[in-house]
């Protein structure tokens, strides 16, 4: 279960087909993939024609899923390498994309939040966003020093990939960013660092 | 008017220090002698002449050596400076208000002539004199909302109104008590409040947010809110929370007098004319805890209410490594002896 009450942090609803919809636009991470199927199967006889998936198999083990997206006989199916290449792909169609498209994003928080922050530049309201947690907990961190971002942290404290910092992962997210709040854990005593917890798996 | 701007510095030697007549216009926030948690906004009106009240911008003996080190902080750093495009109009009614306020306020130092849409701006402690085109960005040789916050004291956030909610789209932040501008821009009013303990539950951040979306044009509110810094440092960014973390573990019993600093933040907010967006204004003071002693009033007071502040409020704070030690040099100064109502000085 995610951690509830964090005023900062986003609340996702589930996937839940939009029937006004003229296109369905759906990017998947990993287990994402299974909200996917799920809303295929709640979709009418129309949804394969009106839909339109970006999947990558990513970083939250989401193996042997592409088959069965494959199955559903989508209007186009872009499985990609990796969440960088899927968000280069959906920048440039969202780029174009007309009116009645909705979007919708399932997979683990860092994915879901980088789909948000590219539907917000292109003008979308991220509560017209409809999203789906599945698969890891694992957080995408920023470093509030360095600035860097470190993806997959699912321990606290995380050493900054950028900077080396000990990072404590803080519960604030920003949704600008896509990531949560890291915060140097032995800033007032330098080198009592506490040993990290694998809590974000 | 008797302003003579000091020459000090709020890092490595910090050589900050209040006059006396700094000392007893200090804004010191409590009105009672135990900790209580409230929105505590009033109406920003005029107050007493001399008092940080008295006009709707203070411009005090810190001004010129403050402006210098947000200066610095912005070298260093330029993302504590950042406006999303579409607070460009905000960023112009931020320009009106502050040179209005201070020229009128202090005609001595600031001076604004306007014909129309052409302008000319003087500010005489920075030696700036600038003539501009209100509006037309390309005639300022800076982004409207950083060419005048970087004259005025204090940290500046422009919140956009909308969805019924005010979302933090545009900030200078200089002189924060360990927030994060780059990091809270973008966000609306409950999630840049998320982590503040205690006060959501209570329902403050609903009443306040329900208060502000309501706002009128022409009645400005104001608050004090709190916490204590080591050394007179202004910049204390969680960004450079490695950099002055440490100045923590430097408090003994013998020198928490010099070392402990109150650190007090006017807030206001304004409603702005032409974007419809709100001003959030966060003016620092900062006082020694032996300066602020010289008052016998504050100083009992002080002791009473850091004695009284729950656990989550001194952790919130980041009082927890001095606290203990604070208190206890505090109370050689209380006797026990009531206080008077009202936060002004004996």
């Amino acid at each position: 279960m995610l951690v509830a009450g964090i005023k900062s942090r986003p609340q996702y609803p589930g996937l839940v087909l939009d029937p006004k919809a003229r296109l369905h636009l759906i990017a998947a991470e990993g287990e994402g993939a299974l909200a996917v199927l799920a809303l295929a199967a709640a979709g009418g006889p129309d949804f394969p024609a009106k839909t339109v998936v970006y999947y990558t198999p990513g970083g939250s083990a989401g193996a042997g899923h592409v088959g069965s997206l494959e199955a559903l006989g989508l209007d186009a199916l872009h499985v990609t390498p990796t969440v960088p290449t899927l968000l280069t792909r959906l920048d440039v169609h969202l780029a174009t994309a007309t009116m009645g498209t909705r979007l919708y994003t399932a997979g683990a928080e860092g994915f879901l939040g980088q789909v948000v922050q590219l539907g917000e530049r292109h003008g979308i309201d991220h509560l017209s966003i409809r999203t789906e947690h599945c698969g890891s907990l694992a957080r995408r961190v920023q470093c509030v020093h360095c600035k860097g971002i470190t993806e997959n942290v699912t321990t606290s404290i995380v050493p900054c990939a950028h900077c080396g910092l000990s990072l404590l992962v803080r519960d604030h997210y920003s949704r600008r960013l896509a990531a949560f709040m890291g915060v140097c854990v032995d800033a007032e005593a330098p080198g009592e660092v506490p040993a990290a917890e694998e809590i974000f798996r | 008017m008797g302003l003579v701007f000091k020459t000090e510095t709020f890092r490595d030697d910090f050589t900050f220090s209040n006059s006396p007549a700094s000392i007893r216009r200090f804004p010191f926030p409590f009105d009672r002698d135990a900790y209580a948690y409230s929105v505590n906004i009033e109406p920003h009106t005029k107050g007493a002449p001399g008092s940080v009240f008295e006009f709707p911008i203070d411009v005090d003996e810190h001004y010129v050596a403050e402006m210098h080190d947000r200066a610095l902080v912005l070298k260093a750093d330029p993302l504590r400076c950042q406006s999303l495009p579409h607070m460009i109009t905000a960023e112009w009614d931020l320009v009106e208000l502050l040179m209005t306020s201070m020229a009128e306020a202090y005609p001595e130092h600031f001076t604004l002539t306007r014909d129309g849409d052409a302008w000319h701006w003087i500010n005489r402690p920075l030696g700036i004199d600038d003539r501009f085109t209100f509006g037309d960005t390309a005639t300022l040789p800076l982004p409207p909302m950083e060419y005048i916050t970087r004259q005025c004291q204090g940290d500046f956030s422009l919140l956009d109104q909308r969805d019924n909610n005010l979302w933090m789209d545009a900030g200078i932040v200089t002189t924060q008590a360990d927030w994060s501008l780059d990091f809270d821009i973008g966000m609306n009013f409950m999630e840049w409040h998320g982590p503040v303990p205690l006060a959501h539950e209570a329902g403050v951040f609903d009443r306040a947010l329900k208060f502000l979306l309501n706002l009128q044009l022409g009645r400005p509110v104001r608050r004090l809110n709190w916490t204590m810094t080591i050394n007179p440092r202004l910049d204390t960014s969680p960004e450079n929370y490695h950099k002055w973390g440490t100045d923590r573990t430097t408090v003994t019993t013998e020198n928490v007098g010099d070392k402990v600093h109150l650190r007090v933040e006017l807030q206001a907010l304004w409603r702005l004319p032409r974007s419809n967006a709100i001003v959030f204004s966060i003016r620092c003071y900062l006082i020694k805890l032996s300066e602020l002693v010289t008052s016998p009033k504050w100083a009992r007071r002080l002791h009473r209410v850091l004695k009284s502040l729950p656990p989550e409020l001194i952790d919130y704070k980041g009082l927890t490594r001095y606290h203990p030690q604070t208190v206890e040099w505090l109370s050689k100064f209380d006797d026990g002896a009531p206080t008077s109502p009202g936060i002004g000085p004996d």
